[in-house]
């Protein structure tokens, strides 16, 4: 599987007219190999799950970081581990449910048990069978304890990495990331549910989509179409000092910009239209929850996470990768416990909005695949990342694709492309 | 008017539907015999249907009561969670209008088919103004390179009122055993 990557001289270029990226990152194997070992399993965080997920002792949830199959629990004592999803015997899954409650992680294939810490605690047959049988007096169940991770809790966020050197999370995400997600997770949560999307397409399209605040009103015509959108509302287009995160916001204008300078600023797009209403408007009506009034926040947290608020719809989302051509987005919406009821009904109406069959979001997930179909045959051509002068600068606008540059320099940077863009 | 013990989870309903089927004890239903009750809910799941996989979505509000109504696409996964996520709520008619002007109109996604194959349509309550019926829907997918792969399956319950002599929905929930989509949801199920 692994290719060897004898020529890793990309084209990966800052030209005169914008920052290019080789369609093959997409579609190699080789790339795709390498980012399991250097960004999933290497120096990263990976999100993994929220602990309001695991409210009890005992608690798991079966994910994965990358394509690496892990367990998140929450101990006896109340410590949330996270542990690879495979015995230590003959490497068999341990947890086969997607959820449940344990009071041990018993392999269901010879029957090895382990506690919720990590520690083996039983193999059947250890001293044989009427002396006959049973494992060498070197074996040791102290050396058997499972791969664990090391963990992050922020705020109830929950976060991974193999690596035993990556900075601690405070450092790896920066101050304002921080205090976006500890705004967020600023009281306790309530879970309202999954919703699950399996895209043909490669994950780092979703990352180039979640950071690129240009597309924005231009692939989602819901609000258009409707005579709802405003697009000069006032927004910021942010990325951390290692540009690994980026951190889009859009305010509600100060005053409504009207609608003539809307049909100006969209006059070259295929659909404006302000002849449909909604017949039941009711699928907007909001509160603002937020002091800063910020209608929108898309934080995308390398390598795996998007945390979102739109309107009053608050959600993670967490890529799982299967392979260059298939990842899974796992939408996780939540609400506050101290929510009261119209405030349910509120967050449940405009989830319409968002997931796989969102109102404003379901595009993203053909826009994944009309690129990932269209490339597959032409890895040295690039695209172009010009939007907003063509590098890695943060903006206090969104007219921009530089989040987007950010996340490719990392990229090139984690897996050790030589490339001026590293620089 | 006798009343069938209203059942909602799948375990539940197996055993109702082996053991005494109450139904038969009742000869009729807003004056309509029991059997010509279950051929009329059949009708309306299979019109229903057509209208879908015809692409007649204008159509499709028309089937749910105009006065009240709910429609929701869940996983079978929230629900046996206790969670109460869908993919689609609607708690109006005009909802459901806005849901398809939406999507001929705004949303952008690949032209594909639906195909709806609809059974074990099961009447398993009966009360004065609405019956509760559970059946099993799978939904075949046939992309634009001419593939055909199933999309959903699941069941449907839904509370079905009488409005001017025509069967409509008040309440039709989607439950879908398939909680992966693929790729995206546009259509209604």
């Amino acid at each position: 599987m692994n290719a060897p990557m004898t020529s890793f001289n990309k084209p990966w270029i800052t030209s005169p007219d914008g920052f290019r990226v080789p369609y093959e990152v997409f579609t190699d194997q080789s790339y795709y190999d390498q980012e399991q070992e250097k960004i999933f399993r290497g120096e990263a965080w990976s999100f993994v799950g929220l602990e309001a997920e695991l409210p009890n002792k005992g608690d798991f949830k079966a994910t994965a970081i990358g394509d690496t199959p892990v367990i998140v629990t929450r101990d006896q004592e109340g410590r949330i581990h996270v542990f690879k999803n495979r015995c230590m015997h003959r490497g068999a899954f341990l947890v086969r449910e997607s959820r449940g409650n344990a009071k041990s992680f018993d392999c269901v294939y010879h029957q090895w048990s382990f506690d919720l810490t990590g520690a083996l605690r039983g193999v059947p047959m250890r001293r044989g069978v009427r002396g006959e049988g049973g494992m060498p007096a070197a074996f040791d169940m102290a050396n058997f304890h499972l791969d664990e991770l090391r963990v992050a809790n922020l705020n109830g966020v929950i976060f991974a990495t193999f690596s035993e050197t990556v900075e601690p999370i405070e450092d790896y995400l920066g101050e304002e990331i921080v205090a976006t997600v500890k705004r967020i997770f600023n009281r306790p949560i309530r879970i309202l549910g999954d919703q699950r999307q399996y895209v043909h397409g490669n994950w780092k399209l979703y990352a180039e989509n979640t950071r690129d605040p240009y597309h924005g009103s231009l692939l989602h015509l819901f609000h258009n179409t409707f005579g709802l959108y405003r697009a000069t509302q006032t927004g910021f287009s942010h990325m951390d000092a290692s540009k690994r995160h980026s951190l889009l916001k859009v305010r509600a204008a100060a005053a409504p910009t009207s609608e003539a300078e809307d049909k100006e600023v969209y006059k070259d797009v295929r659909s404006y239209n302000t002849e449909f209403r909604l017949q039941d408007p009711s699928i907007l009506a909001g509160r603002q929850e937020f002091d800063d009034g910020s209608t929108l926040i898309i934080n995308a947290i390398f390598p795996n996470l998007l945390l979102q608020q739109i309107a009053n719809t608050l959600a993670v989302r967490q890529s799982v990768t299967y392979a260059p051509d298939a990842f899974e987005i796992v939408w996780t919406l939540f609400g506050y416990e101290d929510d009261d009821e119209e405030m349910q009904l509120i967050r449940m109406k405009q989830s319409n909005l968002i997931g796989p069959a969102g109102l404003i979001s379901m595009e993203d997930g053909e826009a994944v695949e009309i690129v990932h179909e269209a490339v597959v045959r032409d890895g040295k051509k690039t695209s172009v990342l010009a939007m907003g002068g063509g590098y890695a600068e943060s903006s206090e606008h969104m007219i921009t694709e530089a989040p987007i540059i950010g996340f490719w320099q990392n990229y090139a940077r984690y897996l050790g492309l030589t490339s001026d863009a590293a620089k | 008017m006798d009343t069938v013990a209203a059942v909602t989870t799948s375990q539940s309903v197996a055993t109702a539907a082996m053991q005494n089927d109450e139904l038969l004890k009742q000869s009729t239903w807003q004056g309509v015999s029991v059997m010509e009750t279950q051929w009329r809910v059949e009708r309306l799941l299979s019109r229903y249907a057509a209208c879908i996989d015809d692409d007649a979505l204008e159509q499709w509000p028309a089937f749910f009561a105009s006065d009240a109504c709910r429609y929701e696409i869940i996983t079978r996964e929230n629900v046996e969670r206790g969670m109460p996520l869908a993919l689609m709520f609607c708690t109006s008619q005009g909802m459901l209008f806005d849901r398809i002007v939406s999507l001929r109109e705004a949303n952008i996604y690949p032209q594909r088919w639906y195909r709806h194959v609809i059974s074990n349509v099961l009447i398993q309550s009966v009360d004065e103004d609405s019956l509760t019926v559970q059946s099993s829907y799978v939904v075949f997918q046939t992309r634009r390179n001419g593939q055909t792969d199933i999309f959903s399956a699941g069941k449907y319950l839904d509370r079905i009122v009488m409005r001017d002599g025509e069967l409509k929905f008040a309440e039709k929930r989607v439950i879908a055993d398939t909680h992966r989509v693929d790729t995206l949801l546009v259509a209604p199920i």
